[in-house]
């Protein structure tokens, strides 16, 4: 509870996220059927790895079938669009699977039929060396995530206005010996979600990892932003699966303009 | 899961489990903070699990460049062998009706690990207290009957104030009384399970306000102290006891970041 300067008494959210008392009410009235409809919902929720864009299940895991030393994964609009225009656009790329899922936040209720612009992902592999994944822990596979955050999240004692946006930040586990492309993440700034959720696990169970992180002030689709991830085109990683980079340059004007909204008066 | 940092598990029998529950201001977390970071403890693994929300960061102890650039996940554990202590971090909250299943975890790890004790640091909302409690001492102290028996004489000694129980449904006049921590997180939980599986825990917990909640995370420690002994205990001056504790390097920009110069 907080006191505002007009008097009014109100519920403050709690910084450590203590929601308890409603959980404890929670567990005590649950009913058989609510823990079914949770049990139902919880398999809604479930990730589902599916063969090349069919319907079909993947009958073993997708590492099983397709053993890589290189996992390449990229998370939001502007990092899919570095790997789509950079490394996928050279040499020849077979998709291999998607991986579908559904939660409270998507806007439809069908979880089979999910369209393109829904929240999902595909995994190619590279004809050519077929160890390469684009888009699980084996002991010699080592995993590039890619990912961009609002740069109003990145901790500096200066002012967030003053930085010079886009900007690459790096983040790496124990076991990740290559040189990173850039600066590494300074304390107290952290990460979340996904990308946090990936280079966690590999930092427990000891596998080679590095989160590139691009700082932006531009969430939407961007040129600058996207180009803000190039320096990584020098790493290990990266050598030798980048061939053309004007072609690249080219196809990412071309994403861009394929993705730009018709602007309006009001814009 | 315990996942040991090196290659195998580190025998932890008889030592004392320090941990925090992730409760109003965040208390607990930065006690243990404070403690990891003044006693120089080491890492020896990581209590993974999917009941927490995920969040990686350089380390947030270091003190040079050269250590640094260790990663550090949402929930890891130090030790202090010398001192057979164990320290449990928790960085971020519980993902919804997960708390539990955590709890769970959690206790079957500490049987397994023989942990001769557990000591629970927490908080709860300071405006819940009734007229009483707002005229005592802020801090508060609880047992489970096992550990009951073995401490109990320390703890009169240093006549500390056990949570008074309280009405369970306040609005009900002849309501049952039982223990209540309002804003304390998995606190209750983890002290009932606790008391049913007859785990030596002792629970000890600060009223307070969300806010700038560093002060409390010194008294709470302070009061830790004064039972475990971990630093010497000092003179009777209050300001001493800050520069006793090592502020983490993380605790920067706790409040976020610079202000642009052209606001003003």
């Amino acid at each position: 509870m907080a006191a505002t300067f007009f008097g009014e008494v109100v519920k403050a959210p709690c910084r450590a996220g203590t929601e308890d008392e409603d959980e404890e009410e929670e567990g005590r009235r649950e009913t058989p059927e609510d823990r079914e409809v949770r049990r139902q919902l919880a398999r809604k929720r479930e990730v589902r790895l599916l063969r090349r864009q069919t319907k079909t299940s993947l009958e073993v895991s997708l590492l099983e079938k397709y053993p890589c030393s290189k996992f390449i994964i990229a998370i939001g609009n502007n990092a899919v669009a570095f790997l789509s225009s950079f490394v996928t656009n050279s040499g020849v790329w077979e998709e291999v699977g998607c991986a579908k899922l559904w939660n409270e936040w998507c806007r439809t209720t069908d979880t089979i039929h999910l369209s393109p612009t829904e929240a999902f992902c595909v995994f190619y592999h590279l004809k050519s060396n077929p160890s390469v994944f684009g888009s699980c822990p084996r002991k010699n596979m080592q995993i590039t995530i890619l990912t961009s955050r609002h740069v109003t999240e990145y901790k500096t004692s200066e002012s967030t206005g003053s930085l010079p946006s886009p900007f690459l930040k790096a983040l790496k586990t124990q076991n990740f010996r290559d040189p990173v492309c850039c600066s590494l993440l300074e304390q107290p700034n952290i990460v979340h979600d996904l990308p946090a959720a990936v280079l966690s696990y590999c930092q427990v169970w000891k596998i080679p990892a590095v989160l590139y992180l691009c700082y932006t002030d531009v969430m939407k689709l961007d040129l600058i932003t996207v180009e803000a991830f190039k320096p990584i085109l020098s790493s290990r990683t990266f050598k030798g699966l980048v061939k053309n980079i004007p072609q690249s340059t080219e196809m990412l004007k071309k994403l861009m303009t394929t993705n730009e909204i018709q602007s309006n008066i009001y814009t | 899961m315990f996942v040991p940092c090196g290659e195998s598990v580190p025998d932890l029998a008889g030592f004392t489990l320090l941990m925090p529950a992730v409760s109003v201001g965040n208390v607990g977390q930065l006690a243990i903070d404070l403690i990891i970071s003044t006693l120089n403890m080491s890492k020896i693994g990581y209590f993974y699990t999917d009941c927490l929300v995920p969040m990686v960061g350089n380390n947030p102890y270091a003190t040079a460049e050269a250590n640094s650039t260790e990663l550090s996940i949402n929930t890891e554990v130090y030790s202090l062998p010398s001192r057979k202590l164990v320290a449990l971090q928790l960085r971020s909250i519980f993902i919804k009706y997960k708390s539990k299943p955590f709890c769970e975890k959690l206790l079957s790890w500490v049987r397994s690990s023989n942990f001769a004790r557990v000591i629970l640091l927490s908080s709860s909302h300071s405006y819940h207290r009734n007229d009483l409690q707002l005229r005592s001492t802020p801090f508060r102290y609880l047992l489970t009957p096992s550990m009951q028996k073995s401490v109990q004489n320390k703890i009169k000694s240093l006549n500390w104030e056990e949570m008074e129980k309280s009405p369970c449904i306040p609005e009900i006049n002849d309501s049952e009384f039982c223990i209540r921590i309002p804003g304390g997180g998995i606190t209750k939980a983890l002290y009932d399970e606790s008391c049913s599986k007859e785990i030596q825990m002792a629970v000890l917990l600060k009223f307070v306000s969300e806010g700038d909640n560093i002060p409390d995370a010194l008294g709470l420690v302070e009061y830790l102290n004064e039972w475990l002994q971990i630093i010497k205990p000092c003179s009777d001056d209050p300001t001493a006891s800050t520069l006793r504790w090592k502020i983490p390097s993380s605790w920067r920009l706790l409040f976020g970041s610079g202000l642009p110069p052209a606001l003003f």
